[in-house]
This record gives C-alpha cells, sequence and structure tokens, in this order.
C-alpha cells in the first residue's frame, strides 16, 4: 500500500455540481468499487491511494525518483518531439500526473481510478504512465472533467501505457468538460507478447475541441488490441478522433470501434491500421448518426504491406430510419420513446472483458446524454 | 372492429388506393388477396398509420373511434397490432428489451412466451439482426403475443417459412385470433395477405376480398376466392363487377 497524500478533505469542499461532473466521469469519492484513486485538480495532486496488494499508484515525479528503471517508460511510448503539446509538457520543470505499476502477474479486476480534474488554471498538464508487467491485470477508469464554472481552458495529457507479455490493460476514459475546453491528450501503448489491450473512450457532453490519435504499437506476437469509442459532438463541438493500430508482430490483431453521434457539432472518426507482420488482421468499424445538421467524417484507412495481413474497414454514416422508428411504434412506444430505444442500441457497442462496474459507468453517461436528445 | 369508408390513399403524390370500403366485425377474419403491387401492403400500413401513406380522403373507425388522424402508437394503444412481412433489423436492441419494453409483463413470463415460439435463445439477441426467414416470422409473432392486439394483421406470413415453421406459424396464429374460442365469445379480428391461402390451412376465414390496382374488386367466401384464383389467375377477378 502506498499513499503519499489523501486529503479527501478536498475533495469533499467541492461544490455539489462539480461533484456531480465528476461522479459522471466514473469518480467514486468514497471509493466504493475502486481499488485505488489518483485525483488532480489542475497542478495539485491531493489524492493518492492504493489498497491494492501488488499495484502501485505514485505520483509521476515521486515515481522516478522511486525506481530508477521508471525513466525507461518516461517519454518511451511517446515522442517528446512529437508535437507543439508533446513539447510543452516536456519543458514542464514540475512533471504532474499519475505512475501505475501493476507488478508481475498481479491481477486485480476492480478498477483503479484516475481523476483529472480543471478548476481554475488555465492549462491543466499531466503525464500518466501505466505499466503492467508480465502476466498483470488491471483496469483503469479515467475521468477527466472541468468544473461546471470554468468558461475558458485546455487541458494537455500524455499517457504511455506498457503492456507486458500476457498482461491485459483495459483502460476507460471519460469526459466531461464545457463549451469552451480544448482538449489534447496524447496517448501510445506499446503491447508485448499475448498481451491485451483494450481502450474505451466515451465523450458525450458539449466541449470546444478534442483533439486525438492514439497509437497501439503491438510488437508481440498474439498481442490484441481494442479501440472502442463513443462520442456526441453537440452543436459547437469539434471532435477529431481516431486510434491507430500497428500490427508489428505474428498474430497480433486490432479493432477499431467508432460510434459517433452528432447533434450539431463536428466529430473527425480517423482510424488506421497497418498490417505489417504475417497472420495479423485488423478491422474499423464507424457508424455514424446524424440527428441534427452536422458533419460525422469518418476516415478509415486500412494498410497492408505482405501478403499474410488482412485489413477491413466498414463505415456508415446517416440519420435513424423512418421505418425503425415505426416498427418501434406500432409496438405502442411513443416516436420519443422510439427514437431514444434506437439511439440507444446505436451506442451499444459491446465490449468483451469490460468489468461491469466500467459498464455501468459507461451506460451512466450514456443515459446522461440522452435526456439532452 | 374496424370500418374503412371511402378511403383514397396517396404515395409519393400518387393515389395508390381508390375508395377503400372495408367492415371486420369483432371475431372476424379476412383475407386479402391480389397480384403483386396491387396496393394490399399499402392498406395495411395506411391502417396502421405509417408516414409516407397519406389519407387523402375517406376515414378510418377502430371500435368506434376514428383513427385516421391519429399516431402510429396510439392505434398500437388502442388494440391493433401488425405482423411485418420485412421488419427492420435494429442492432443494439436485443429482442427481450423490445417485449419488456412494450408489455408489462415480467422476465419469466416473456421467457414463458419466447419457448411456445421456439425463441428462448434470442431474447438476448439484436431485434432481427442476422435472423433467417423462420426467425424473424417467430419473432414477429413472439412480439404479438407479448403485445395481444384486439386486431391483426398479417402481411404474408407464409413467404420465406419452411413447412415445419409454417405448422408452427399457422397455430400460433390461429390462437392469437382465438380461434380456440367459441364463436360467439371470440373478441378479436383479424385482415392477413396471402398468396398462397397455405394459412387457411390452420385457421377459418370469415371472408375474402380481392385488391387489383388500388381497387377492392370483390368480397366473398375466402375458400371460394382462393380456388377461383389458383384456377383462372386474377384475370377472372378483373371481369368481376362486384364492388
Amino acid at each position: 500500500m502506498y499513499a503519499l497524500q489523501t486529503d479527501v478533505g478536498d475533495i469533499e469542499q467541492l461544490s455539489q455540481e462539480d461533484r456531480e461532473r465528476l461522479a459522471l466521469t466514473g469518480l467514486e469519492v468514497g471509493m466504493q468499487n475502486r481499488c485505488g484513486s489518483f485525483f488532480q485538480i489542475d497542478q495539485d495532486v491531493i489524492q493518492t491511494t492504493c489498497g491494492a496488494e501488488g499495484i502501485e499508484m505514485i505520483p509521476i515525479k515521486a515515481a522516478l525518483e522511486k525506481y530508477d528503471w521508471v525513466k525507461d517508460y518516461y517519454w518511451n511510448a511517446v515522442s517528446r518531439e512529437k508535437d507543439k503539446y508533446t513539447q510543452y509538457l516536456a519543458k514542464q520543470e514540475n512533471p504532474q500526473g499519475l505512475v501505475v505499476i501493476a507488478h508481475e502477474g498481479v491481477k486485480v479486476e476492480m478498477p483503479l481510478q484516475a481523476c483529472l480534474f480543471l478548476r481554475e488554471e488555465p492549462v491543466q498538464h499531466v503525464h500518466n504512465i501505466f505499466i503492467a508487467r508480465e502476466g498483470s491485470e488491471i483496469n483503469i477508469i479515467s475521468g477527466c472533467a472541468s468544473s461546471w464554472q470554468k468558461e475558458h481552458g485546455a487541458h494537455i495529457g500524455v499517457t504511455e501505457i506498457y503492456v507486458g507479455k500476457g498482461a491485459k490493460v483495459t483502460s476507460t476514459m471519460i469526459h466531461n468538460w464545457n463549451p469552451g475546453i480544448s482538449v489534447f491528450p496524447r496517448s501510445a501503448t506499446v503491447v508485448e507478447e499475448d498481451g491485451t489491450f483494450l481502450s474505451n473512450y466515451v465523450c458525450m457532453q458539449p466541449v470546444n475541441r478534442i483533439e486525438m490519435y492514439p497509437t497501439a504499437r503491438l510488437v508481440g506476437k498474439n498481442a490484441v488490441a481494442r479501440f472502442s469509442s463513443i462520442v456526441v459532438a453537440t452543436p459547437g463541438s469539434t471532435l477529431d478522433l481516431g486510434s491507430r493500430a500497428i500490427l508489428g508482430a505474428e498474430n497480433a490483431s486490432a479493432e477499431l470501434i467508432t460510434r459517433a453521434i452528432t447533434t450539431g457539432g463536428k466529430v473527425i472518426s480517423r482510424g488506421h491500421i497497418l498490417g505489417e507482420k504475417d497472420n495479423t488482421r485488423g478491422h474499423i468499424e464507424c457508424k455514424g448518426l446524424i440527428l441534427k445538421d452536422g458533419i460525422v467524417h469518418a476516415i478509415p484507412e486500412i494498410e497492408g504491406t505482405l501478403t499474410g495481413t488482412e485489413l477491413s474497414h466498414e463505415a456508415a454514416v446517416g440519420k435513424i430510419a423512418r421505418h425503425e422508428i415505426e416498427y418501434l411504434m406500432a409496438r405502442g412506444l411513443s416516436e420519443e420513446e422510439a427514437t431514444a430505444t434506437i439511439i440507444r442500441g446505436f451506442l451499444d457497442v459491446k465490449i468483451s472483458g469490460l468489468p461491469a462496474v466500467l459498464q455501468e459507468q459507461i451506460d451512466a453517461a450514456i443515459d446522461k446524454a440522452e435526456s439532452g436528445f | 372492429m374496424l370500418d374503412i369508408s371511402d378511403l383514397h390513399v396517396s404515395v409519393d403524390g400518387t393515389e395508390k388506393l381508390h375508395d377503400i370500403n372495408l367492415h371486420i366485425g369483432q371475431g372476424e377474419t379476412h383475407i386479402l388477396m391480389g397480384p403483386n403491387g396491387s396496393g394490399k401492403s399499402t392498406l395495411l400500413k395506411a391502417i396502421m398509420g405509417f408516414g409516407g401513406y397519406t389519407i387523402t380522403s375517406g376515414s378510418i373507425v377502430f371500435k368506434g373511434t376514428d383513427i385516421t388522424g391519429m399516431p402510429v402508437h396510439e392505434r398500437a394503444h388502442l388494440g391493433i397490432g401488425m405482423m411485418f412481412q420485412h421488419p427492420p433489423a435494429i442492432s443494439g436492441l436485443k429482442l427481450e428489451k423490445l417485449l419488456a419494453a412494450t408489455s408489462h409483463l415480467g422476465e419469466d413470463a416473456i421467457e414463458a412466451l419466447a419457448q411456445t415460439v421456439n425463441m428462448e435463445h434470442f431474447l438476448a439477441r439484436d431485434t432481427n439482426v442476422g435472423f433467417s426467414g423462420g426467425e424473424i416470422k417467430r419473432s414477429e409473432v413472439l412480439q404479438l403475443k407479448v403485445q395481444q392486439p384486439d386486431f391483426l394483421m398479417l402481411d404474408e406470413p407464409e413467404s420465406g417459412v419452411d413447412l415445419e415453421n409454417m405448422s408452427l406459424m399457422g397455430k400460433e396464429i390461429a390462437g392469437l385470433l382465438e380461434k380456440d374460442v367459441h364463436i360467439v365469445n371470440r373478441r378479436r379480428s383479424g385482415l392477413i395477405i396471402t398468396h398462397t391461402g397455405y394459412i387457411l390451412d390452420y385457421l377459418e376465414a370469415d371472408q375474402g376480398h380481392v385488391l387489383i390496382d388500388g381497387r377492392i374488386r370483390c368480397h366473398g367466401n375466402p375458400r371460394e376466392i382462393l380456388r377461383v384464383v389458383k384456377e383462372k389467375g386474377y384475370g377472372e377477378c378483373m371481369r368481376c363487377k362486384q364492388m
């Protein structure tokens, strides 16, 4: 057990509105159903606690001091020089963020939570590193939100994830920003032999701009990556999202799944799978629903470099089919109920291997957004 | 139960049904026949109230209420149910969820009803997604068994169904129409579109109608109409002056 600082009092001082916003991103202030918690408000880490044996959650500065080898994972999957945001982060003298270490063979189903809350400062920057060593399994729920009264600001985050041999990392990220906030996550994952990386992303509330394109490099045989994204672009929101998988070892496979809805905003859904080794498989699926005039722009790319790779994609963008609504109305549902039922079905991405508590969190975010359709 | 008077229906600005008059009493089952494109499905969809089927004149009265301009779901609440020939597949909507949303039945009751039509293994699947022809029909029958409408419209219940499924379907549809209830006490009514008449192997119908080019050309004994159509084709009905 590692507890650098635990000051739940600070969390409890948050306004009721802010606590509700945080709850929607998956933060359990009372730690029910959580085995560890990290909470950063602006640039201050106010809570780091972990009760799971064999799992460590440590603020990044402390982690770099505690373990010499952590530096090998620092700016490794993500390059410092990638773009102006990573450069900005790299020159910070006082890096903030979280390092999670799951030691060899440790398997914990109860999620760890990492909460990043933008309250007063113009820019929040954070650098997270998740390391799952050989044979370990962890679930991380990252909730990122801004205070209900925060009008403008930016969140810049680098997340580097290392999935060791036979390890499994499930990372579920729920965003809950404000119309004036811009968000620039820069993430990359390296998956070794027999490792599995599941990434789930949910963003259904207004935001100014989100721009991210996480990459998973599958460097070991039989490595698996699956990205699932559920997003809603409200008027004024631009969501430039994507995910990339590089099938760099034999028998590696990846799936990129997106459900995007616009109620007036813009969604760019990118996807890229590169198959460069034998017996690799990849599939991109992007479905877009236009509820009110807006933009859903799907850009799936599949790239194979040898005969032993099999890649496919399917993309569809459109409105709800009238005959589907009327079918449900003929069974007695009102037009509103029928529409909501179909949207709910549209968003129902089956994420295999997802713990029930994470699925519930995703469902709660969908339910909350649904009332606004 | 259902009274249709002088009904004219247009689709995309073109009149598809002309001057339809149809009266279906409580407990009665009627058969609707006619060549492809004659307007049979159009009539069912207009009765259900689907968008795109514009009633330009005439009226539809159900159980004494004029439903001509009523929204689809209110018609369903009044007791009209429909078995679709080509229902849409709805991804993400589990059949059991749909059944629960359209009734007050509990899980166990729904499960028990599903078993009667061999659909218990489909409850956790997305509605109609990847279902075979027979499975789609059984899914439709199950939805109607849950919904329990007083007036049942069936659009070609035989199409795409193999013999074994046809027997099950026939018996279930007869059950939905309370054919096991004495004629005096029978409350439910039905209107069935059929091309083959196979459904008549499983239930008795009270009246038959032939629709050609959007007009009802004749009414009569359903078996007799079926026999004439089988022997002489719809050309005979074209010559029929009875309106």
